[in-house]
């Protein structure tokens, strides 16, 4: 069966948020809010209360990027003192820890922050190939519900938008 | 405060915001080119000292045995703290949810990143010998030594590389969304470039959910990066056993100066931005009062930490640091001294009086006067100690040559050329955030929730919708 990329656009936010209500009690079935992409101008606070909980795992990327920094920082610094063992160090320590910890911190950081930044690239699907369909209007003033959705379901689905004022449908044939 | 005075007009619409904004870019007025135009005057100077100084050598800027530092250092200082307000305070005010930030923080972000390019130049010019700047970095040389990672110069450069290259992302990550409007809006070279800058930005919910993680990661980075990096600085002259500088309080008093010159450069930056781009709208005087109000607070900070220090060396009886303390008040040097003082700890109460903090000409010119208190007190940091140190036979006062006065007068016009050409290329108000901001703040005022919560019921009379 025939598949479609569908993009809804709606000027009011509650209306789009009450189709995609209708779409989580399964009022045309087939379709799921799994399957829901919503575009929209601003991080709108209700996108999860519609959308349900979607995990973000950006976080785990971070803590790593920041354990290795520190790891890191000690040995990198660690062997590069140690090249002094040969040479007389006055009483002082090879391997400086309080001094060390300075830098250390300052790698945590470093690689803390770009471990975070190259993983909100990556997870958040940027620099990607996106689908032909868009609207220069959802960085405006209007929110886009994207579905791929079967033949069958969409004349349903159309209807159901319709219903809630959607200001333009928009559907392209998948291959 | 004047009865209701709003951060914000909450009914303006988001199309609204956007061409205001795409506006700023293409049309500013006639007196955005004639600052161009003065800041290009003031490298140019910059650049022919330094031309005169990398040809002759480090003795025209007067530099010698004991004062070896003196105004390069203090206008690296200076650039270094002027790089704090910008993203530590965003960063701050993003995590606490103060929405007032949202129409001013881009410019403080990228106020951060041009001053951090600026200080960084000074280490360099004050070297002389610049072709060896790459001595600080951490590799081994053909005669396997490192740098001597127990040097504050080396956690310096570490600290300052970090703080740039993580203030650069954190003010490119919070403009991926504008970037993309300006793409949508955008032709010929901007249009290319905003599409490459925006990283196929579109707006899906895993785009917003994922942006909203990041963002408040690299701002929980951020405020403790911008608290080391300035401890660092003032590591320079903590580690040492100067009389003056070798103080525990060091740190907090760099970080509270360098907070302090930092938000005195917002509230310049403000009205200058207000004024050339017609942002009456967005730079409201409801945000420069609170603005006013958060340096206020900080000037009187970093009052009682110069207080403290004054006191713990007058009390402390370590006969080199009240020589030294003695010699600020009284010495040649008291009139940068006292300007110093009165800048820094009595100009400031200009911003509690209300009448002045909502006449922007007013602003403008005290937050100048603070800036140049901010000035002083880091040329008071280090040119006293070096004139006073332990031994009599390096007593000696100095002030900086024309070299000197050229470069730094020039770094302040390489500043500005910076941000000027940035507020002009990017969006210097957040679009996406000004909306978030226009549409909670009217669901605060929608009728119905105002009158249930009982909350800013005067406002509530006229029922806001969620129209855009």
């Amino acid at each position: 069966m025939a598949k479609y990329h569908t993009f809804t656009l709606f000027s009011d936010f509650e209306e789009a948020f009450g189709a995609l209500a209708d779409i989580r009690v399964h009022k045309i079935p087939g379709i799921s809010i799994d399957d829901v992409t919503l575009q929209s101008p601003i991080e709108h606070p209700e996108i999860e209360e519609v959308l349900g909980d979607r995990p973000v795992h950006v976080q785990k990327f971070t803590f790593f990027g920041a354990l290795f920094g520190v790891t890191f920082g000690f040995f990198f610094l660690a062997a590069a003192q140690a090249s002094f063992l040969a040479q007389p160090q006055g009483g002082k320590p090879i391997i400086p820890l309080p001094s060390n910890f300075v830098l250390m911190y300052e790698m945590l950081i470093f690689f803390g922050v770009w471990t975070t930044v190259f993983a909100f690239i990556f997870l958040a699907g940027l620099v990607r190939k996106r689908g032909p369909i868009y609207s220069e209007q959802v960085n405006v003033d209007q929110i886009a519900v994207i579905i791929d959705v079967d033949e069958k379901n969409l004349d349903a689905l159309k209807k159901l938008f319709t219903k809630h004022k959607a200001l333009e449908i928009r559907e392209e044939k998948l291959p | 405060m004047h009865v209701n005075e709003k951060d914000i007009n909450e009914q303006i619409r988001w199309a609204q915001i956007n061409a205001d904004v795409l506006r700023s870019m293409e049309n500013p007025r006639p007196a955005y080119w004639v600052a161009v135009a003065v800041c290009i005057a003031m490298v140019s100077c910059a650049v022919l000292a330094e031309i005169y100084q990398y040809n002759t050598g480090l003795g025209v800027t007067n530099l010698n045995n004991p004062h070896m530092w003196d105004m390069y250092i203090a206008t690296f200082v200076f650039w270094i703290g002027m790089s704090h307000s910008g993203t530590l305070l965003s960063a701050i005010l993003h995590i606490i949810h103060a929405d007032w930030r949202k129409p001013i923080y881009r410019f403080a972000e990228a106020m951060t990143t041009f001053s951090l390019m600026t200080a960084g130049f000074f280490p360099m010019i004050h070297l002389g010998r610049i072709w060896n700047l790459y001595w600080v970095l951490p590799y081994v040389s053909d005669r396997g030594v490192w740098p001597n990672f127990r040097s504050p110069l080396a956690w310096d450069a570490f600290a300052i590389s970090t703080y740039l290259s993580a203030s650069a992302v954190f003010l490119f990550i919070g403009m991926i969304p504008d970037l993309a409007i300006c793409r949508d809006n955008a032709k010929g070279w901007r249009k290319t470039l905003y599409t490459t800058l925006s990283l196929g930005w579109r707006g899906d919910d895993r785009q917003w959910r994922n942006f909203r993680k990041t963002y408040m990661l690299l701002a929980c980075f951020l405020i403790p990066l911008a608290v080391s990096v300035h401890s660092i600085v003032s590591a320079d002259f903590a580690m040492s056993i100067m009389p003056g500088w070798h103080v525990t309080t060091f740190p907090p008093y760099f970080v509270a100066g360098a907070l302090y010159s930092g938000c005195a450069a917002i509230i310049t930056l403000f009205v200058i931005l207000r004024y050339f781009f017609r942002f009456e709208e967005y730079m409201t005087t409801a945000i420069m009062e609170k603005t006013c109000k958060l340096t206020f607070a900080i000037a009187m900070v970093w009052t009682y930490l110069n207080l403290i220090e004054f006191a713990s060396t007058w009390y402390g009886h370590n006969i080199y640091d009240k020589e030294v303390l003695i010699y600020k008040a009284t010495g040649p040097y008291a009139w940068i001294f006292w300007t110093m003082i009165f800048c820094g700890s009595v100009a400031p109460f200009a911003l509690a009086i209300q009448k002045w903090r909502r006449h922007m000409p007013t602003m403008f010119v005290v937050s100048l006067l603070l800036n140049l208190g901010m000035y002083f007190e880091r040329w008071m940091i280090v040119a006293p100690t070096l004139s006073m140190a332990y031994e009599p036979h390096q007593f000696y006062m100095m002030y900086g040559s024309i070299v000197q006065w050229a470069i730094v007068f020039g770094s302040f016009g390489w500043f500005g050329l910076l941000f000027l050409i940035f507020v002009k290329i990017f969006p210097s108000v957040s679009m996406y955030e000004v909306k978030e901001m226009v549409f909670h703040r009217r669901r605060h005022l929608d009728h119905e929730t105002a009158v249930k919560f009982g909350r800013r019921a005067r406002d509530a009379g006229t029922p806001a919708t969620d129209t855009h």
